[in-house]
């Protein structure tokens, strides 16, 4: 179990092997990367800030990913979230559940995504094409995403 | 956490948004003692004066937390060495 916070961009298969090592109990590993889009509302989007409170962002996530343990049988899991400034097409976060079977790997990363999107203190700034800027707003989606884990419960 | 306050002083962190209409990054100081808790410390900074009572302005729009977690505005403030402000996450 790991979370990292990170200006530099990852490797998808180096983490992922770093991460099941040499566990054969490990049937199945579910990876999700998030992007950065390159339009935003309309207009081409030039780069994307990531700020976020240091400190604060590493317990939350460690929360989230002890939460995603009392939820889902895991083998192991990371969290790799990157801050700064990213431009279209770059990696923004990674997450990686391994499970000894597939459904535990596939929820616990899509609950980990979720809790992710609401919780964790990042927060994106958009630079558009027009020299404009502007603070992403938060989605009410997202929230109906993380509160549906509730109701699922444990 | 920042470097801690000195006695009775508590620091105030600002992210986003709220970081960019106070111009500030963080503060410290010695909170009113009547203000309990998130609600009360949120109406407070919105009659502060310029520029926090138009950062402030729209307190449903601005999240709390102390001690690096989330707090609701019913939440005591208790004794929080640090108490941060910033819009809802946009991360993932």
């Amino acid at each position: 179990m790991a979370v990292r916070v990170s200006e530099a961009d990852f490797d998808v298969s180096e983490e992922m092997a770093r991460l099941a090592g040499d566990d054969t109990g490990i049937g199945g590993v579910s990876i999700f990367v998030g992007k950065v889009r390159g339009e935003a509302g309309g207009e081409k989007l030039v780069s994307m800030t990531l700020e976020h409170y240091p400190g604060m962002t590493e317990a939350e996530l460690e929360r989230i990913e002890a939460e995603a343990q009392q939820r889902f049988r895991l083998s192991a899991s990371l969290i790799i979230h990157r801050v700064g400034e990213l431009k279209p097409g770059d990696n923004i976060v990674l997450v990686i559940a391994c499970s000894p079977h597939r459904g535990d790997a596939f929820g616990a990363t899509a609950f980990l995504m979720d809790y992710l999107k609401t919780c964790a203190p990042f927060w994106k700034k958009e630079t558009l094409v027009s020299g404009t800027t502007r603070w992403v707003e938060a989605r009410e989606s997202d929230d109906e995403a993380a509160a549906a884990w509730v109701s699922i419960g444990k | 956490m920042t470097e801690k306050p000195s006695t009775g002083e508590t620091v105030l962190r600002y992210f986003a948004w709220l970081r960019e209409r106070t111009g500030l990054s963080e503060e410290r100081l010695i909170l009113p003692a009547d203000i309990l808790t998130v609600g009360d410390l949120l109406l407070w900074q919105s009659r502060r004066g310029h520029p926090f009572n138009q950062a402030f302005a729209k307190p449903e729009a601005i999240r709390v937390a102390i001690d690096h977690s989330h707090a609701k505005p019913a939440a005591e403030i208790g004794s929080a060495r640090e108490i941060a402000f910033f819009p809802p996450v946009t991360g993932g």
